[in-house]
């Protein structure tokens, strides 16, 4: 075959290892260093979020208990948290965490193909990171505009941080498009241009294809956040009148005339729904690995799979007004836009039935990788169908601006990668660290986590039948609710409040195992993709022998072929006549 | 095992939690029983989609579970079986889909017997415009609001004349009769949400919006704001009255058109001061105001604000609480003003008495005052001047006892207790930021050195 004759270019390339401490460590050009550099500052900040959900839910279920948290705060903390759990955890870990740790391993390349311009991917990131938590420091504090930061209220006098604080959050997001915009390139060419021997596109594993269109939605998408973010900031320090019209704010006429507050909307969901996928397609394709790894069975459908996961990426680019039903936009949008939403729902709805006849006729080692994607599944699909609701424009009118669409969110893009997540960590640490989590403290990390935020969530749809409008300080005497809603509220604080301080655990684990974990070995998933079959683990600067890297016969996902001794058979290894050609 | 059970206990708890809720729709008080109809479609069409893939995923764990010497099949593909699945949900996606646009088909699309509505949001309170006898309404603008004109009209268009401003936040509309309502912002995004009318949308500032319902149940609802708008979001509320025909009509014909407030009466000092006579025996004879008497400072107040205030005595917004001692007193007084010219000509004479700083009798923190008078500047101002844009009064140079004693009535439902007096009703969830007595005199103490 071709492709198989062909050289890998990196397989010719010296590699120039590094000596220092500070270029292995801190300044360092290798994929996996920069992976978990990444990492560790994305669950670091998100950590900041988390203690803000806390401080939120204790207002909401104890309100006029805490001195230290007026509204200018509160809106702070929601903002703040949402932005920090959107876009500098979830995007930075799933892409700039996990897309460089497994695409150099996953496709067989030595590194990304430009690691220079990756390092600086990352300390762009990190300075994106400081500028934001600045904002806690600068007069006035962080904007209180909420995650959506529409105008004109983002950059008038009566939100928090009008000041500063916008500037600041603003500033930290067009900072945090160069470096994605820095790594997205190399993941992109990396997998077209870097894969190993063999490593045909559809034999890829599907974290890979998952990645992979994250971040080309990514490229496409973030450049319109780019210009709304500078478009504000002119409005806001030079008065232009991008986003503002002719406005009379708090008894005094404002020089604006002419702008448009919905311009800035539809610019900010043309990056804010692909943004949706930009975190769920990568999680889609890890749990496809962990589902089919730990079912000790192939991923059910891979073809379908990984046309489902372009069909989501192509189609997320058409959706973005349902977020804006009830922004006074055209009202014939609806049409157009509900149809295309409910239409995404048939690839999704694929995705899920495929992971389920993955655990069919399965062998279903219960790990704690596996528990969190089947977690995964069952929040995933809560959260999905809530979306239907929400995409179905006449459904969304009642519902909109309710809490019944904070838990549908929460759900299907917080907590369902966040599960992923904690199932790749769990499953990928033997690989970086070459320890073992400790399966006792993982066990009651995830029912916790799982079982917790399920209590925190599913009740919270019901507020928002009864029509509990978001994003308030408190409710006060409002006609529609009775103590019944308090009480509510208060268990879910109390829940809220458990599952935060169980991430201890999580920590805990991860600092223990790394010193007292026990020796993982090389596979000890018994993996059939790349990553598990590399010479040295965790794997060197490099990650193959010198001038050698591995050739591909097969796809990613040959578990329990008939014939074979084993139950897995590795991407390595040679075809042999009487098995299923792929 | 365990597993499959607590995953079982997740997919029919959750079924057992919907079943049981007392957490659901408020009855609904319009004609969108449609949308209703389309959440219902959705909910169990959704609701059979998660318990069968749930209850799929259950039986699969505990039967494939890990055992010994058993070995997975292994089949990638199954086209029959993927199509199937495709077509299924396609067929419900579509069964949720068609009814949802035919019932938004009827939502964009405005009978033609309706009638006009205009809801003005700013931040934090709803006001309210109908067109008048022309069916009419007419131009407006942000650029030309002021105090004495808060909707923004253009005297010089001849269709605004008759148009009713209903300067508050308390609505009427008439049962069973169909309203567009037209939406517009003076300042930033709100959004025009009565849960029991099912239907809401945003203002947005620079254009108008609109919706139409039709109220069905006469009744009192609260209307909320359901788009962030700032700091006093959550504070930023409004009642609509749904009457039978006659009392709408006489409810309508005691509110003002803006030909009414271009035509004010200019106030007569002169004749203010000799209305003003009964109010000077506790007002005091310079309106500094009397501790004894319970009696606030006057002078240095707003035009508008005195007026606003004179009008909610009159229409029993204040003064109404039994526990309301002094606003009892106060309530029978305003009637001695009994027309538009007697108040302006009295609030004239007050802004003709010399201003000076009411003393000091309540002492505090002001340090702490000072980091409480965060929550308040935003309406009344850092220099506690107030604004007619946020409808906040003067607080700097008033009365000092007058101040706490108000926000104790607040805190504790004297003040602001009934569902239309909107403005007071914000004033309570604002005091509550205050938690205790100390508080309320750490923020007047500071409100003294202002």
């Amino acid at each position: 075959m071709a492709v198989e004759a062909q050289v890998p270019y990196q397989e010719a390339i010296e590699v120039h290892h590094p000596h220092s401490w500070i270029t292995k460590y801190w300044f360092s050009q290798d994929h996996k260093v920069i992976a978990i550099q990444y990492g560790i500052t994305a669950i670091g900040v998100g950590l900041v979020a988390l203690a803000l959900s806390a401080l939120m839910r204790l207002q909401l279920g104890f309100p006029d208990t805490f001195d230290f948290i007026d509204p200018e705060a509160y809106y702070q903390f929601i903002t703040m948290h949402g932005m920090i759990m959107v876009i500098y955890l979830l995007t930075a870990l799933l892409l700039g965490g996990f897309g460089n740790y497994l695409i150099p391993l996953m496709c067989g390349a030595r590194d990304m193909v430009f690691p220079f311009v990756n390092m600086i991917s990352y300390h762009v990131y990190f300075l994106s990171v400081i500028v934001l938590l600045a904002s806690y420091f600068v007069p006035g504090g962080p904007t209180g505009a909420g995650w959506t930061l529409y105008p004109p209220q983002a950059i008038l006098e009566g939100t928090p941080g009008v000041d500063w604080g916008i500037l600041t959050m603003l500033g930290s997001l067009a900072i945090f498009i160069v470096a994605f915009t820095m790594g997205g390139l190399n993941y992109v060419t990396t997998i077209l241009q870097a894969r190993t021997r063999g490593m045909t596109l559809m034999r890829m594993p599907l974290s890979v294809w998952g990645i992979f269109m994250a971040t080309v939605l990514g490229l496409l998408a973030f450049p319109a956040l780019f210009v709304s973010a500078i478009m504000m900031l002119l409005d806001k320090t030079i008065g232009t009148s991008f986003f503002m019209p002719a406005i009379s704010s708090i008894g005094e006429t404002l020089d604006y005339s002419g702008g448009s507050p919905l311009l800035f909307q539809h610019l900010f969901w043309f990056f804010g729904h692909p943004e949706v996928y930009i975190v769920a397609l990568p999680a889609f394709g890890i749990v496809s690995d962990l589902i089919s790894t730990h079912a000790r069975k192939n991923i059910f459908g891979y073809r379908m799979m990984v046309w489902a996961i372009v069909a989501i990426g192509v189609l997320s680019f058409i959706v973005w007004a349902h977020h804006m039903y009830v922004s006074g936009m055209h009202p014939w949008f609806g049409f157009f836009f509900a149809t295309t939403t409910l239409i995404i729902a048939v690839p999704t709805a694929i995705k899920v039935y495929n992971w389920t006849l993955t655990l069919w006729r399965a062998n279903i080692h219960l790990t704690v990788p596996m528990l969190f994607a089947i977690a995964f599944v069952i929040t995933f699909v809560m959260g999905g169908i809530t979306g239907l609701f929400l995409g179905n424009v006449i459904v969304d009118v009642p519902l909109s601006d309710t809490y019944f669409v904070v838990a549908h969110f929460h759900m299907v893009m917080g907590v369902a990668p966040i599960l992923v997540i904690f199932g790749a960590i769990y499953h990928w640490y033997p690989k970086m660290t070459g320890k073992m989590l400790n399966d006792t403290l993982g066990h009651i990390h995830f029912w916790v986590t799982f079982l917790g935020t399920y209590i925190i969530y599913y009740p919270m749809h019901y507020l928002g039948f009864v029509g509990v409008p978001r994003r308030y300080f408190a409710n006060g005497d409002m006609a529609i609710i009775d103590s019944s809603v308090e009480m509510l509220n208060q268990t879910i604080t109390v829940a809220a409040l458990i599952v935060g301080i169980f991430q201890a655990v999580f920590i805990w684990n991860l600092i223990y195992s790394y010193f007292r974990g026990k020796d993982s070995g090389h596979n000890p998933w018994k993996a059939t993709t790349l990553e598990w079959q590399t010479p040295e683990t965790p794997p060197r600067h490099g990650n193959w022998e010198d001038k050698k890297l591995p050739t591909v016969h097969r796809w990613a996902y040959d578990y329990s072929v008939p014939g074979e001794e084993d139950d897995f058979v590795p991407q390595t290894a040679p075809q042999t006549g009487s098995q299923p050609a792929t | 095992m365990t597993t499959a059970i607590i995953l079982l206990i997740v997919v029919l708890g959750s079924v057992l939690f919907n079943m049981l809720s007392p957490w659901w729709f408020t009855d609904i008080a319009s004609n969108w029983g449609s949308i209703d109809f389309a959440v219902f479609v959705t909910f169990w069409i959704c609701g059979v989609a998660f318990v069968l893939v749930g209850l799929f995923m259950v039986y699969a764990i505990w039967k494939y579970r890990r055992r010994d010497g058993q070995r997975a099949a292994y089949e990638p593909e199954n086209k029959r079986l993927e199509w199937w699945l495709t077509i299924v949900t396609t067929v419900g996606v579509v069964g949720m889909l068609a009814p949802g646009l035919v019932v938004w088909e009827e939502y964009v699309d405005v009978p033609d017997e309706a009638a006009q509505l205009e809801v003005v949001g700013q931040q934090w309170n709803w006001s309210y415009r109908l067109p008048g006898e022309d069916g009419l309404l007419g131009a407006a603008d942000a650029r030309r609001i002021t105090a004495d004109n808060p909707f923004g009209l253009d005297p010089e268009d001849p269709t605004s004349h008759d148009d009713v401003l209903i300067a508050q936040a308390t609505l009427h509309l008439p049962i069973d009769r169909p309203v567009k309502v037209l939406l517009r912002s003076k300042d930033v995004l709100h959004d025009f949400y009565v849960p029991e009318f099912r239907a809401k949308m945003d203002a947005v500032p620079g254009m108008i919006s609109y919706f139409w319902f039709t109220p069905t149940k006469a009744g009192t609802y609260e209307v909320l704001c359901a788009e962030l708008c700032g700091v006093g979001h959550h504070t930023m509320r409004g009642t609509v009255v749904v009457n039978e025909r006659e009392d709408y009509e006489a409810w309508l014909g005691s509110q003002q058109t803006f030909g009414d407030t271009l035509t004010r009466p200019a106030g007569d000092v002169a004749a203010g001061q000799a209305a003003y006579v009964v109010c000077a025996a506790c007002h005091g004879a310079q309106a500094e105001g009397n501790v004894a008497l319970n009696a606030p400072k006057l002078t240095g107040q707003s035009a508008w604000y005195l007026r606003r205030q004179i009008a909610a005595y009159k229409q029993g917004l204040r003064g109404t609480h039994e526990d309301d001692e002094f606003g009892r007193q106060m309530a029978p007084m305003v009637a001695t003003l009994f027309d538009r010219t007697a108040v302006e000509n009295v609030i004239a004479y007050i802004h003709s008495l010399p201003d000076n700083p009411a003393p000091a009798t309540v002492s505090g923190d002001v340090a702490r005052g000072q980091a409480l008078y965060r929550g308040c500047v935003v309406c009344h101002r850092a220099d506690g001047s107030g604004s007619h844009g946020t409808l906040a009064p003067r607080l700097a140079g008033m009365t000092d006892w007058y101040m706490a004693q108000q926000l104790h009535n607040f805190q504790a439902g004297i003040r602001g207790h009934l569902m239309e007096d909107t403005l007071g009703r914000q004033m309570v969830l604002m005091s509550k930021q205050l938690h205790g007595d100390e508080a309320i005199d750490d923020v007047v103490a500071y409100i003294n050195t202002l």
